[in-house]
């Protein structure tokens, strides 16, 4: 078991070796990936992870990866994605180059969703949609847009619940146990690595989507990203943030209307 | 250290048949029960609130799902949401997060238990009931190894034994009881509190 201050000592050291900062991340969920790391590499005390983290870069790398994956699925939350037709696309529309950022993309699920919904709302031909986040691995398969065959009926489901209008196998091929999608999609996509503990805005978006990755930080950094989001946001843009976050103990509460409330979209105020 | 409170939390995992354990178990809880209760009850990812209007409907504490980086409170019944992990923080605030299910479970009641025993060590009450699966186990080890108060519902009483008897083989529950008589254990750890 982990006692917080050996905890904060690693986080510390991390943030001087590597420059990777972890030190403002839920404790509660770090440890927990901590320990399951500690596990897997069969390390007892938290001093030897530190001393070994330290010494090994490429135990490091691997660290890296562990401790910040994150798992998603299509169309997570369908009536989200229902809100998205119904109320954020005539938004959009308006545009005549509709960016979008998906912050925290993992490994892309949600991406080739929101690539799915704007083509079938005829926007995707002039959309860019920027996908990034900090963990490389995830990030190589979200490129690759190739996913497990037996998660496909559960996704079918959420696509027609969020009103999907086709067949969703007409958006992948299906071999050897697995999909590829639809590679067209891919055309109006950019996967890149972005840390948000660290990294800056790098344009300016009509729509931010960032879902149940906030849950992960304190509200200290959760405060720091609302904010590089708001100064990522064009004049009344819409922030998405995932069914369980809010900016309710946020500093930049006020900076936010509701757009809908239950599914979490909010529109930067001037 | 503080010898305010002997109990600062108590944190409830049930499955299968929990619905009927857990609504009669808060159903004995009195006003004024000031321990802030937490739970982890096995649910369907579609299901947004029926679980928490269920409970309320015979319960005299407030029910309401907890919210992510929340404060907890005293006097208040808070559930995990479906979906989510729930993980409690050093400071006593909520966490949620989306890990993947363990057990098959998400919300797992071993996350919650072991995040619960790290921040709360011995002011921790924790309550295994009804169900078909060992999560809870683990998790009751670990709140005993850091020497909170084990209980679980007797696996003879329970509608489905498998899960407290999961966490008693685990060797880590101090008391083995009937639903009526966690409640009156709860009940007196209160009066012990004030």
């Amino acid at each position: 078991m982990i006692v917080t201050t050996e905890l904060k000592e690693l986080l510390e050291s991390i943030r001087y070796v590597y420059g990777y900062d972890f030190t403002e991340y839920s404790e509660a969920s770090l440890q927990r990936r901590i320990n399951q790391f500690m596990q897997t590499c069969q390390i007892a005390a938290m001093p030897d992870l530190g001393k070994a983290l330290l010494r090994n870069e490429s135990l490091f790398e691997r660290f890296v990866q562990e401790v910040t994956v994150t798992v998603t699925e299509m169309f997570r939350d369908p009536l989200f994605y229902k809100s998205l037709r119904e109320k954020v696309r005539s938004r959009l529309a308006t545009y005549p180059l509709i960016k979008i950022w998906i912050a925290g993309c993992a490994t892309g699920e949600e991406v080739y969703s929101m690539a799915i919904l704007l083509k079938e709302e005829g926007l995707l031909e002039r959309s860019f949609i920027y996908a990034t986040d900090i963990n490389q691995g995830s990030l190589q398969k979200a490129r690759e847009g190739i996913f497990p065959m037996d998660h496909m009926a559960g996704y079918t489901s959420n696509y027609i619940r969020s009103g999907g209008q086709c067949s969703f196998s007409d958006y992948y091929l299906a071999k050897y146990g697995g999909v590829l999608m639809d590679q067209s999609l891919k055309r109006s996509i950019v996967f890149s690595a972005h840390n948000l503990t660290s990294d800056k805005s790098f344009n300016e978006f009509q729509l931010i989507m960032c879902r149940n990755v906030l849950i992960y930080f304190n509200q200290r950094l959760q405060n720091r990203v609302i904010d590089l989001f708001y100064e990522s946001l064009c004049p009344f843009g819409l922030l998405a943030l995932g069914n369980k976050e809010s900016l309710l103990f946020s500093d930049r509460k006020a900076a936010f209307g509701e757009l809908d409330r239950k599914e979490r979209i909010f529109i930067k105020q001037m | 250290m503080s010898y305010d409170t002997l109990y600062e939390a108590v944190v409830i995992g049930a499955s299968a048949g929990g619905l009927h354990a857990v609504s009669s178990l808060l159903d004995a809880l009195p006003r004024g029960f000031d321990i802030p209760v937490i739970l982890v009850q096995h649910r369907m990812k579609e299901d947004n609130s029926l679980l928490e209007e269920v409970l309320q409907k015979r319960c005299m504490l407030t029910v309401r799902q907890a919210e992510e980086k929340e404060p907890i409170a005293k006097g208040m019944i808070y559930t995990a949401p479906p979906g989510y992990h729930l993980l409690i923080e050093q400071d006593r605030s909520f966490a949620l997060n989306c890990d993947p299910p363990v057990g098959y479970s998400r919300p797992s009641i071993d996350v919650l238990f072991e995040s619960a025993a790290a921040a709360y060590g011995k002011s921790l009450m924790a309550v295994i009931l009804t169900g078909a699966n060992a999560d809870g186990a683990e998790g009751t080890r670990q709140v005993r190894r850091k020497g909170g108060t084990t209980i679980a519902q007797d696996p003879g009483t329970a509608e489905h034994p498998f899960m407290p008897q999961a966490a008693i083989n685990t060797g880590a529950v101090q008391h083995i009881l009937r639903l009526e008589a966690i409640g009156v254990f709860l009940k007196n750890m209160n009066k012990l509190n004030q």
